[in-house]
Formats: structure tokens, sequence, C-alpha cells
């Protein structure tokens, strides 16, 4: 009827992330048995529950590291789970930081960090640099630039990856267990980046076993049991669980 | 005939082993060239590519070298293609080498960790600037050792070139003998060479892989 309808934008409210009803097998394992919750911009949502609840699965599926096999994934506008995505553009938008900092070793640390906006965004070397050196600031690594990943320990490597991930400017960052792989002394350091990086309003979601962390930073926490969304709500559940399992795994889990 | 072996002979066998230096590298040069693109088929996202590249290590790993020698020269020459010894036995070389570098840096590409493809995806590197800036790299470290030691095998397999009638070392110390009739110490001297060839080669490789392995992140 009217040729000058402007397809409507995604509302200013939108979430950033929204998982509707994901189901997810690997063979005969059922891993996601209609999972759904939303994460709006600004927010933390914290996934937790056992190994093998779903909740690692869950957050590659938003990075289309894994593909769904029914429902429906939104990030920042785009469906996730049309199989004609542009995944590339997708991971321009969110950033992800794995259990085992994945840096690249045969590269300096401002290597790393210059690499994607460089080949990817084509950022002018220049202006990568001075974007490394802004980010490894933000997470308290200024002095390191030169150096290579295993000349850092395994917090400084971890930071260096946050760094890595933030230098592509993304919309929504995934921390899947970021800390797991660390001796306890050196989780401190890491948390604290990314309390700072919550602390600026970037909208994260992250599966962690630190219990007291999530307590502290999550808008809302999602406890996965058996593939589903057992229960959610704000921090608080985590004081005060409303169902058995979720009141198990916080016992256990503290 | 006969006669006492002289420095024209050594001359001679100087100038085949030089040929066996030339074909080790033409075969080097070649064979690790086509082995790379070998390489890059196995690992290639497409199937069809996979079983192209993996059909033809199959088949070259499955025939000897001798046979893709006479093939190269007297095959193609009685289909009327005549090709000179040098072309037939650097033809031959490649091909054989290619399928077996092909294989080996298959090996490496692949121990490569995948938690550093995922990395590099996760930055939204292309397929190919994933496989240039992240994957080769450290594969090229790890494939350095096996290489080196494989060059070994390149240059004793030179040795049946000869049979296409191309004078490098081992054929001109046939040629020799045929004069002099002194088997043992002719072929001494030319297994000398090719141990003194041979012998650095491979202790280079073992150094390198000393080296590869001790190469551990310094700190925890």
């Amino acid at each position: 009827m009217n040729a000058h309808v402007i397809p409507p934008a995604a509302p200013p409210n939108a979430p950033v992330v929204a998982l509707r009803d994901v189901h997810k097998s690997f063979g005969a394992l059922k891993v996601l048995d209609g999972v759904s919750f939303a994460v709006g911009r600004g927010e933390v949502i914290v996934l937790i529950g056992r190994s093998g609840s779903g909740k690692s699965t869950a957050l590659r599926c938003i990075d289309r590291f894994e593909t769904i096999d029914g429902g429906e994934i939104e990030v920042c506008g785009r469906r996730v789970d049309d199989a004609r995505l542009d995944v590339r553009a997708l991971r321009q938008d969110v950033g992800i930081v794995f259990q085992s900092y994945n840096l690249f070793p045969h590269l300096t640390i401002e290597e790393n960090i210059t690499l994607a906006p460089h080949a990817v965004k084509k950022v002018p070397k220049a202006e990568a640099r001075a974007l490394a050196a802004k980010v490894l600031a933000q997470v308290g690594l200024e002095e390191k630039l030169h150096a290579y990943p295993e000349q850092l320990s395994g917090g400084q490597q971890q930071r260096a990856a946050i760094a890595r991930s933030l230098a592509m400017q993304p919309k929504v960052m995934l921390f899947d267990e970021v800390t797991s792989a660390l001796d306890p002394e050196l989780t401190g350091e890491v948390l604290k980046v990314i309390e700072a990086l919550a602390a600026d309003g970037m909208t994260m979601v992250l599966v962690t076993h630190e219990m007291s962390f999530a307590r502290g930073i999550a808008d809302q926490v999602v406890f996965m049991h058996k593939g589903k969304v057992h229960e959610a709500g704000p921090a608080g559940i985590l004081s005060s669980p409303s169902t058995p399992e979720l009141a198990q795994f916080v016992g256990t889990g503290l | 005939m006969g006669g006492a072996l002289n420095i024209n002979h050594l001359l001679f066998l100087g100038h085949g082993a030089l040929w066996t230096i030339g074909l080790s590298a033409i075969a080097l040069i070649g064979g690790g060239s086509f082995g790379f693109l070998v390489a890059l088929g196995r690992v290639s996202p497409s199937r069809a590519v996979r079983l192209l590249a993996a059909t033809y290590v199959q088949i070259i790993q499955g025939t000897p070298l001798l046979v893709i020698m006479f093939l190269s020269f007297f095959g193609l020459a009685a289909l009327g293609l005549n090709i000179s010894p040098l072309l037939a036995a650097g033809a031959s070389m490649t091909i054989f080498v290619a399928a077996y570098l092909g294989e080996i840096w298959r090996g490496c590409i692949e121990a490569v960790p995948k938690q550093q493809w995922e990395a590099a995806e996760g930055l939204a590197l292309s397929r190919s600037q994933r496989m240039i800036k992240v994957i080769l790299p450290q594969a090229i470290r790890i494939a350095t050792p096996p290489t080196v030691g494989f060059m070994v095998q390149i240059v004793k397999n030179t040795s049946l070139a000869s049979v296409v009638g191309f004078v490098e070392l081992t054929r001109s110390g046939q040629i020799i003998n045929n004069s002099l009739f002194e088997p043992f110490i002719i072929y001494s001297i030319i297994a000398l060479v090719y141990f003194s060839l041979c012998y650095p080669l491979s202790r280079l490789s073992r150094r390198l892989e000393r080296t590869a392995l001790h190469k551990k992140p310094a700190l925890a």
C-alpha cells in the first residue's frame, strides 16, 4: 500500500542476544532442550550449571560455533539460525574468549591484537597499533605489547585474549569459562578486568564456575540443568534458590 | 679398457654428484610446491578436493619410484612423447616427492591445535586469512624437522634416475665401472659421497627436532 514504508529498525530496547526454544543434539545426545533467554543492551548474563548441562554449547551457538537443530537465535538483529547468515559479520559484532586463551603463539601480543582489526576491518596499521595500546591499557598489560604469549603468565595471557577481542569493538562479549584453566591466585586479575568491562556497560554472556563472582556481576543468572533453563532470575536466586537442583548446585559450588 | 682410477674419473664422479644435488633441488622445489598444494587439498573444506588429493597420494605412495621413472621416460616415449632424461627424472621426482611431502605437511597443519582455528574464526578472519596468518606459520615450525629429514630420502632416491640414463652420481659410477671393473672401490666412493650428503641433513633434522621439543613456554 505505502511504497515508502521503511522496514522497522530493531527497537532500542530489543535484546542484543535472544535464544528462543533452542534445540541442539550431538548425535543421540540432547544437549539443548528448548533453551530460551535474552540479554538486553548493557546486561550481564551468567550461565551456570554442571558440566554437561549445555551452558557452554548454548554460548557457542550464539557465535555460530555450533549450528542448532531447532528454535531461533537472534544476535544484534541477525538471525544466527539462518543458513544464509554472514558468519563473519556476526563475529565482528560478537567477541568470544575461551578457557584456554588461544593466543597465537607465533605473534607478539601487539600482533595478536592488531591482526583482526587490520585484516578484517581494514583498520590502517598505525591506527590498529594505537588501538592495541588502548585495549592493553584497559586490561593492565600496556608493558607487554612486544612480548610473546609464552612469556606471559596464564592470567596475563587471558587478559591479552580479552584485549584482542575488545580491539574488534564487539557489541557483545562471550566468556567461556575463562578462569577455569587458571591457578586460583591468577583468576582474580582476570575477573577484575571483566568486572571493569561490565561497569563500562559491555553486554556480556558468561559461563563460569565462580559463584561469588557470578553473584557480584550478574544482572541475570541462568541455571541450566539437563539441557534446559531450570531456573533463571536476578543474582539473588543464588542465595535463595527455588528449585532443589539449584540449591544443591550452589551448595556444592561454594 | 681397464686402467687405474685417476683424477678424470674422480672429476666425472664429482660432476655426477653435482647432478645428484641438482636433481635433489629440483625434486625439493618442484615436489615442495606441488606437495604444498596437495597438503592444502587434503585439508580443503571441499570434499571433492580432499578426495582428489587423497587419491593422488594413495596412487603415488602405492607405486615404486622406479616405475614412475620408467613410465615417464619409456612409457611416454612409446606414446610418441620423447622427453629428455633430465625432464623425466625431474618430473618423476616431483610427482613422487609431492605425495610424501603433501602427506607430511597435512599432518603438520592438522597438528596445530583446533583452538587456534576457533580463536581465528571468533575474530572474524576469513578461511584464507586463518590459514595464512594463523595456521601455516605454526605448521611450518612443526614441519621443518620432518621436511629436512625427508630430504635425505630425496637425495638417496635420485639414484633411481640412473635407469632413465640420467647421469647423476650412481650412473656416473656405473659408467666408470664399465671401463675400470673396480666395483668395490667405485661403489664405496659413491656410498661415501651419498653418506656425506645425507649425514649433515639427518643431523640437522635431529637438531631441529630437539630445539622444537625444548622450545616450551618459558613461563607457566
